[in-house]
């Protein structure tokens, strides 16, 4: 490359430079982590929408700049995404070089013995009456196989040994950041290609759905399956035979199930499951969870022109611990004259009267359930704005009467209206998610956790022996063994474990020579033995 | 699910309170032992003499057990904390009986609960502070097993037990309750046993990291000519070496860390099978993530350049801020998924 562009290169090289040092990716680490806490104590809107108006509501302009810097969708948010994403580049341009370099350590055999051992932080020596030669093979033998052993001559028959071990230490810690880069490309893949879909499921028949958008009540796809890239998986519920809510004494829950009928194709026979909190029902690439449920109240109506109607109204539960709901009925008459009726209604399961008339409910058990209605007649306003299927528009409606009712009782108001409350019965939210990423996921977090094993655990030794045959080699004159040891990391016990290494190597001095004597003795027996 | 069985829970908290009872005699004892005890002139007089360096090698191979070869104890010989048989090393021996006792009595209060609600009794705050703290006490007894030098480091140890099993005896106290639907999976045990352990070993570090801090600092001002150590640096002269507490500070973490990250993702297993979804941000999980990140900061943090000592040992510090945050603010103050402290 020419001069001028080398120089004009320059600057970026030294911001990759800097990008990829250690200290850059501590910063970015902090940053991840600061940038995290607004996250958790402001109200986010992906999780809880109605908490984040009220809150903006609440605090004005502090508010409104907190939205427009995405406070709201911390991790949603550009500022949020451009941490990880320098992150992630920052570990890609440090793993690029660390894995040639951990690759040539691998392939290189263990350093020569330096020339002077005892230099070293952890030396020692001892003498043994073997020859090198046969030594060598001892201590190789002492030291066993996770060592990488090499045996090198010196002038004057002196055997030296160079043994490393702790390779998978560094190896432990690139497969950790290799697998923290697979797992944020696998979640971004999962964001892209997931989807996630509810709807209310009341008990009994013709009330399922099959696993198709239109027929969701809220509908939440990643960019690629809200494109369509992605077809979802063909099952239907075609029932939810009956569902089961248990209660302490004290009223708290104790056991949510669903049990359904289903089908995994539209063609194929009926299944039955069981769908309870910590169980949902996995169908291929698709899980169905109970994620809510309630109560759904059913009336009979005599509308001002005398027809009959049989209704029945999802309640939402306005209170999480004793279920008390709120919902409305909405029966259109006649168009254009003001026949419609609209029923604004309670229920409560456990009802406690209150002096002022209105119901309370005192515990989410169903014990004799009253439901108090406010009924209206005129006009529902149907050609306005959607509505709410949960809340009645009176706006054009006048009042007929409220009454509270116990399962059986019914009530004529004015013009000819009455109702009857017939009974109730229970509705489960379901929920179903799709991510096809999540299982290989899993993988790259078993991998994170091997990796971290590796990388902290193990520890990177290097030893030397430098076996030394005596000066006069007169036969019986003892080796000399002088022992050498480093710790690259952690060295926090090597003294300790060099010790033990000594210890051992020690023994297999006088082992292997009491071994040597023996064999002298008895030799005929040890090769009839055969031995060797 | 079966109920509740009032007279074991009742039975339960008796043991509770006896075990804080217990363990606050053996602080007093760990404290007199370290106050009156003959080690501290020892140390003054040599910073960082012997004992130190095996301290700091014990607990390393204790707990990181990297699968090495079995390791037999190097040459004794090293001075025990106070000179045997002293009034100091006998305070010593009878602090320690006691806190063996009162482990055994809290271990009992938290079995005793298990019977009275049919579970694995660390579904709320105060079981789940109660679980900690034997963690806690018995990772200590496990270190003091191996290495008796630091017995006179005990009421460091035992004092933020107490002080977390008395919040939860008061504050954090809830009645023995069965478990609700979402928690009814054998994950509960899995996932609440591995943070349990985790936050309680990091807990262990970061006691040993502000006695690094102090250490480090009572180093500083002797180094200087004709200084005065006074105050809390003067606590200094009787702690091991500043490097040995640094490294047995880290050695904790290297043990916990891995197993943090196993308890971060058996939760996003559960949540996965419970919630819908195996991450949503939901604050606990938030702050899980915000502690995972702090350690890696320390982790790496330990090897930069400029970041060693007293850079880390403060990014340990905040990280067990960010656990202590994570079990108290948010659980009390923030709602969210997690939101099972029993405190309604």
């Amino acid at each position: 490359m020419s001069t001028p562009a080398r120089a004009a290169l320059r600057p970026l090289r030294m911001a990759w430079r800097r990008l990829t040092s250690m200290r850059t990716a501590l910063i970015l680490l902090f940053l991840l982590a600061v940038a995290a806490v607004p996250g958790s104590l402001l109200p986010q809107r992906p999780l809880n929408p109605d908490k984040t108006d009220s809150y903006l509501a609440s605090h004005g302009g502090w508010g409104r700049f907190l939205d427009r810097v995405g406070a709201f969708d911390v991790f949603g948010s550009v500022w949020f995404a451009a941490i990880y994403l320098l992150l992630f580049i920052s570990l890609v341009g440090c793993l690029i070089p660390r894995i040639r370099l951990h690759a040539r350590a691998v392939a290189r055999k263990p350093l020569p013995a330096p020339r002077n051992l005892g230099r070293l932080p952890e030396s020692g020596s001892f003498q043994t009456a073997q020859p090198p030669a046969d030594y060598a093979v001892a201590a190789r033998r002492a030291l066993g196989r996770r060592w990488r052993i090499v045996q090198r001559p010196e002038p004057g028959g002196t055997l030296t040994l160079s043994a490393e071990k702790g390779y998978s230490r560094e190896t432990g810690n690139l497969i950790f950041h290799l697998a923290v880069l697979a797992s944020l490309l696998l979640i971004a893949i999962g964001r892209l290609y997931s989807y996630q879909g509810s709807r209310i499921v009341v008990q009994g028949p013709d009330q399922g759905f099959c696993n198709t958008v239109s027929q969701y009540d809220s509908w939440k796809p990643g960019r690629f399956a809200a494109e369509g890239k992605i077809a979802p998986g063909p099952f239907c519920i075609d029932e939810m035979t009956r569902f089961t809510a248990d209660y302490t004494a004290s009223g708290e829950p104790s056991k949510f199930a669903a049990n359904v009928t289903y089908r995994r194709n539209v063609d194929s026979a009926a299944e039955h499951a069981t769908i309870t909190v910590n169980h949902p029902l996995r169908l291929g690439g698709d899980r169905l969870y109970l994620i809510g449920h309630g109560f759904a109240p059913q009336l009979t109506i005599r509308m001002p022109d005398g027809t009959v109607r049989h209704d029945t109204a999802v309640f939402i539960p306005q209170n999480a611990a004793t279920l008390l709901s709120e919902g409305a009925f909405k029966e259109q008459g006649a168009p254009g004259k003001n026949q419609d009726v609209g029923i604004r209604g309670f229920f409560a399961p456990t009802p406690e009267q209150g002096g002022d008339g209105a119901i309370r409910s005192v515990s989410p058990k169903v014990d004799n359930p009253v439901l108090g209605i406010f009924v209206y007649q005129g006009d529902l306003n149907y050609r306005g704005l959607p509505q709410s299927v949960y809340a009645l528009d009176a706006s054009k409606m006048t009042q007929l009467g409220a009454v509270n009712l116990a399962v059986g009782q019914s009530h004529t108001f004015g013009n000819g209206v009455s109702v009857s409350f017939d009974g109730w019965v229970p509705w489960a939210s379901m929920q179903v998610s799709h991510d096809p990423s999540q299982g290989y996921l899993l993988v790259a977090a078993a991998a994170m956790v091997l990796g971290l094993l590796g990388s902290l655990g193990v520890r990177r030794r290097r030893l030397w022996l430098r076996i030394t045959p005596s000066a006069g080699a007169a036969s019986g004159s003892p080796t000399v063994v002088a022992v050498g040891g480093l710790a690259r990391s952690d060295s926090g016990n090597f003294a300790t474990e060099f010790t033990t290494l000594m210890h051992r190597l020690r023994d297999a001095a006088t082992e292997a020579h009491d071994e040597r004597s023996q064999r002298a003795d008895q030799p005929v027996s040890l090769i009839g033995a055969g031995e060797e | 699910m079966a109920g509740i069985d009032g007279s074991m829970a009742h039975l339960s908290d008796s043991l509770f309170t006896t075990a804080i009872a217990i363990y606050s005699v053996g602080m007093v004892g760990f404290v007199a032992e370290y106050s009156f005890g003959k080690r501290g002139r020892i140390a003054a007089t040599v910073p960082g003499a012997v004992p130190a360096a095996v301290a700091a090698a014990a607990p390393a191979r204790e707990l990181v057990g990297a699968g090495g070869p079995s390791v037999e104890q190097a040459e004794p010989a090293q001075p025990a904390s106070s000179e045997r048989g002293s009034a100091a090393d006998r305070i010593g021996r009878f602090a320690f009986v006691l806190t063996v006792l009162g482990a055994l009595v809290h271990a009992g209060s938290v079995a005793v609960r298990a019977i009275a609600v049919d579970a694995v009794p660390w579904s709320n705050m105060y079981e789940f502070a109660s679980v900690a703290g034997l963690v806690g006490v018995i990772a200590f007894l496990a270190l003091m097993w191996r290495i008796p030098q630091i017995r006179h480091l005990g009421g460091f140890v035992l004092l933020p037990v107490i002080v977390m099993m008395f919040l939860a005896g008061t504050v954090l106290y809830s009645q023995a309750q069965p478990l609700v639907p979402a928690l009814q999976s054998y994950w509960l045990a899995i996932h609440v046993t591995l943070v349990s352990v985790a936050e309680g070993a990091l807990m262990t570090s970061a006691v040993l990291t502000v006695l690094f801090l102090v250490r480090q600092r009572y180093d500083r001002v002797c180094e200087k000519p004709g200084a005065t150590v006074g105050g809390l640096t003067g606590f200094g002269a009787k702690l091991p070496a500043a490097a040995t507490l640094d490294k047995a500070a880290y050695r904790v973490v290297a043990f916990s860390f891995p197993l943090y990250t196993v308890a971060v993702i058996c939760g996003a297993i559960w949540a996965e099978a419970a919630w819908g979804r195996y991450w949503g941000w939901d604050p606990k999980e938030t702050w899980a993530f915000i502690v995972w990140v702090i350690y890696a900061c320390y982790l790496h943090a330990r090897a930069t350049a400029g970041w060693k000592g007293r850079a880390a040992a403060w990014v340990n510090l905040t990280g067990f801020f960010a656990i202590t945050f994570n079990f108290l603010i948010v659980n009390i103050v923030v709602s969210g998924l997690h939101s099972y402290a029993g405190l309604n």
